[in-house]
């Protein structure tokens, strides 16, 4: 009965959809009021009755309700409980319900806190928001429909994959998706402002705070994804570029490119046509990102061929959406005249600098990702594309983008000189030098990576910290107004800095990183690096819902015990399926990383040890990001912009 | 009761893990690693740039199929008998076609997949160039129109009166 309800408000949803996308957009056209003020009432109705539809399905996951096709596929009765929630979104029909969950999300906060907008605008950006959900609802509804139910219901499910039963992969797919749909924000602004053929300072504060808030998720999201990679896969590496990884990369580098952009809208009126062609393929990306995930069509072609419903589907939305958007943009971008005079050096050029080099970094990426599908689909050759290629072809754009950093932030608005913003940099380009030579003396003859990573790395940090202390002004007191700066500017900083770690940390664990593989006897002590570890013992264990061997391992430093780990090898019976579970002991400058292997026929287990430098750096770095984003979207400029914009004269609030 | 038979079910399971008779193969094995230290490194460079068939997206040095272990040993097998690394490529991808290199060849079409980025990048910065020194030497702003300039002069007053109310510290 509960699943029926579910069900039906989820169709009910389609039918609110289509009035949302429908009347408001008349009422724009034609200035009726009346049509206009039906954007709000529908947008939230729309939030409820999907909420209400994926309660129920929630339910039927809570309850084990085998007569569901997808609780059968994806659940099972031993499973722990957060392992059942999350099993609602971790199969192809749920985890569309999720998306259109939060593309309903985000148009309602847009109708509850759009309430300053002008009321056409607001009109047609709920309408865009509601013709993206007709689409999806449509999808789910006509070819993968979470409500199916089974004639014959079994007595137990298949179970979820076992990789996918971990914390961290339970809370990943909700924050990348805030991420992905939270991008449909800037295209139904860029489409609506595009509608009406004006796009201003507004339009770029309006904007903002709803890309960086998506900006903000992707980036969590994403590091979130390569934390449980890394300590699940079992070998400790940290992205793949694997196709679905990039799925999620390319909106993210649009996304970044586009909040900068937005900013040279916002204060300076220029970049504007520029700015609405990356709000639509920030989309247009998290679409791409959901057909490659969704239809399948990267790992085989032949499955794509075979099952083609879902992903022509998606194909068919991603082709009504961006060449419908792109064809708009092409006829009124010639409108979208830019106002503001900028000098060859200037803040303008750097970001316009900083634009081109993520935008091209995607464009790779994007070729990369899908260049085998092309090769296979016109020359018949079957190639592959992999993380050598990627490793070589994108980094040359990060590094140029991290050496251009810290001098394009400080540059001057409108008319720079370079000279001078150079000047303050000294102190942080000779510490940056300073710290790679001491890298290289401490290290003898290993790869470059290493120190040119740390001086790279230094210098976006020492430019990040240059560039908040350059805003205190001169005196004695600059700590007292660093503490007082905008939030902005607190945002700013930290998350060039993030990336500045990042960036080091990254190098640092590819250039350092040291690896034992052997066989060890019970009670056998093996070093690694300056440490000595001593495999104790290995117990068998029966967890919930498997199997398992758990090792005991004892790492020792300078003859003191450091700590003990309890690397594990599973065996998942219902999904037939053995997974490692890596113990790791995490520190601030190392983690130790064990891997028990098999039991060897001659006696003693197969075990695989990591010494992994900086590691936790990687997404210390990615949280630094996605804090500074949130820093910014905290700043009282962004809290007006988000909805309260003076429409008749009042002052501006800075 | 169902539980329990579980229970003893997984236990039973443990059993056969011990006897290594449900084991699979993971990633790189003890037993594979070559003495010669220099050949090892070269084998393990080697093993990431080549593709685990049977995989979503793997190398075959952290994949755990059976096919990935073989393909691991034959590397390691080709440069004991002194193959060079590309020697070794070569061999393995006439055996298994070019869907093995992680790395693909720059031959016929694929010269589009490497040449792409960097002419992406020279068209970019030269549209960008043009766009900026456009911008550079544009005339200045328009005046503001005479409603705009109304406007703004409600927007001072307002400003003013509400300063007077209320003093910046």
């Amino acid at each position: 009965m509960i699943v029926e309800l579910g069900h039906f408000t989820l169709i009910l949803a389609l039918m609110v959809a289509c009035v949302q996308m429908i009347l408001p957009m008349i009422g724009a056209q034609t200035g009726r009021r009346s049509l206009m003020a039906t954007a709000v009432p529908t947008a939230i109705l729309q939030l409820i009755l999907i909420g209400v539809s994926f309660a129920a399905l929630t339910y039927a996951f809570v309850q084990s309700d085998f007569s569901l096709r997808i609780v059968v596929e994806n659940s099972h009765t031993l499973k722990p409980m957060l392992y059942k929630i999350s099993g609602v979104w971790g199969n192809h029909e749920g985890s569309l319900l999720l998306w259109v969950l939060i593309l309903a999300l985000f148009g309602a906060s847009a109708a509850l806190f759009g309430g300053n907008l002008p009321h056409k605008l607001r009109a047609r950006v709920l309408s865009v928001q509601g013709s993206i959900g007709v689409a999806f609802l449509a999808f789910m509804i006509l070819t993968s429909n979470p409500f199916e139910r089974l004639t014959e219901p079994p007595f137990n499910g298949n179970d979820l994959n076992p990789l996918l039963q971990d914390p961290g992969l339970a809370f990943h797919p909700p924050f990348l998706y805030l991420g992905y749909v939270g991008m449909s924000m800037a295209f139904s602004f860029a489409i609506a402002a595009l509608i009406e053929g004006r796009v201003d300072a507004a339009w770029g504060r309006w904007v903002r705070p709803w890309t960086l808030a998506a900006w903000v998720f992707l980036t969590i999201g994403i590091a979130m994804g390569s934390w449980w990679a890394y300590y699940e896969l079992g070998w400790g590496g940290f992205w793949f570029w694997d196709p679905v990884e990039n799925a999620s990369f390319m909106p993210w580098l649009i996304a970044t490119a586009l909040l900068h952009s937005a900013i040279v809208v916002e204060k300076r009126e220029s970049l504007k046509s520029w700015t609405m062609l990356l709000a639509i393929l920030a989309f247009g990306f998290s679409l791409i990102g959901t057909f490659i995930v969704r239809s399948g069509v990267i790992t085989s072609v032949h499955a794509f061929a075979n099952d083609p419903e879902r992903g022509v589907f998606i194909l068919m939305i991603l082709a009504v959406f961006m060449g419908g958007a792109l064809m708009l943009y092409a006829a009124r971008a010639s409108t979208l005249e830019s106002k503001g005079v900028f000098g060859l050096v200037s803040r303008e050029t750097a970001l316009v600098l900083n634009n081109l080099l993520l935008a091209v970094s995607c464009f790779v990426v994007f070729v990369g990702t899908i260049w085998p599908l092309v090769a296979e689909m016109l020359w018949q050759r079957k190639l592959s594309v992999g993380a050598p290629f990627f490793d070589a072809a994108f980094s040359p754009f990060i590094v140029l983008l991290a050496l251009a950093l810290p001098l394009g932030s400080i540059l001057a608005w409108k008319r720079g000189k370079l000279g001078r913003s150079f000047g303050q940099l000294w102190g942080a380009l000779v510490l940056a030098i300073a710290l790679g030579a001491l890298v290289f003396a401490l290290q003898t003859g290993r790869s470059a990576l290493g120190p040119v990573g740390a001086a790279l790395g230094a210098w976006v940090v020492f430019g990040a910290v240059n560039d908040m202390w350059g805003r205190t002004g001169r005196g004695a007191v600059r700590f007292g107004r660093l503490l007082r700066l905008p939030r902005a500017d607190w945002g700013r900083g930290f998350s060039h800095a993030g990336l500045g770690v990042t960036v080091f940390a990254v190098s640092a664990i590819t250039a350092w990183q040291s690896e034992d593989i052997r066989v060890v006897q019970l009670g056998e002590t093996f070093p690694l690096g300056a440490y000595k570890i001593t495999l104790d013992a290995v117990k068998d264990a029966p967890g919930p819902n498997y199997a398992a061997q758990i090792a005991t391992m004892i790492i020792h430093a300078n003859g003191q015990e450091v700590n003990r780990l309890y690397p594990e090898k599973r065996f998942y019976p219902v999904q037939g399926m053995p997974t490692t579970e890596a113990a790791i002991d995490q520190g601030f400058f190392r983690d130790i990383y064990l891997v028990l292997g098999d039991k060897q026929e001659v006696g003693g287990w197969a075990v695989r040890s990591y010494l992994k430098p900086f590691a936790n750096w990687i997404w210390g770095g990615c949280l630094m990001m996605a804090l500074g984003g949130f820093l910014s979207l905290s700043d009282r400029r962004h809290r007006v912009a988000a909805g309260a914009r003076p429409t008749q004269g009042q002052p501006d609030e800075d | 009761m169902k539980i329990r038979n579980l229970s003893f079910f997984l236990k039973a399971l443990v059993l056969i893990l011990n006897l290594g008779l449900g084991a699979v193969a993971w990633a790189v094995q003890p037993d594979e690693i070559l003495s010669d230290l220099a050949l090892e490194a070269r084998a393990r460079s080697l093993s990431q740039e080549l593709r685990c068939l049977v995989c979503r997206n793997e190398n075959i040095d952290e994949s755990h199929a059976e096919l990935a272990r073989d393909l691991r040993v034959l590397v390691r097998e080709r440069l004991q008998e002194g193959d060079s690394d590309t020697e070794a490529l070569a061999f393995i991808t006439a055996r298994y076609g070019e869907y093995v290199l992680l790395m693909p060849r720059a031959t016929g079409a694929n010269w589009v997949l490497y040449l792409a980025g960097p002419l992406m990048l020279i068209i970019g910065a030269g549209l960008a160039f043009l766009f900026v020194r456009r911008r550079s030497v544009a005339p200045d702003e328009a005046p503001l129109s005479v409603q705009d300039q109304a406007q703004l002069a409600g927007i001072l007053a307002q400003a003013q009166k509400s300063e007077l109310k209320d003093p910046p510290q």
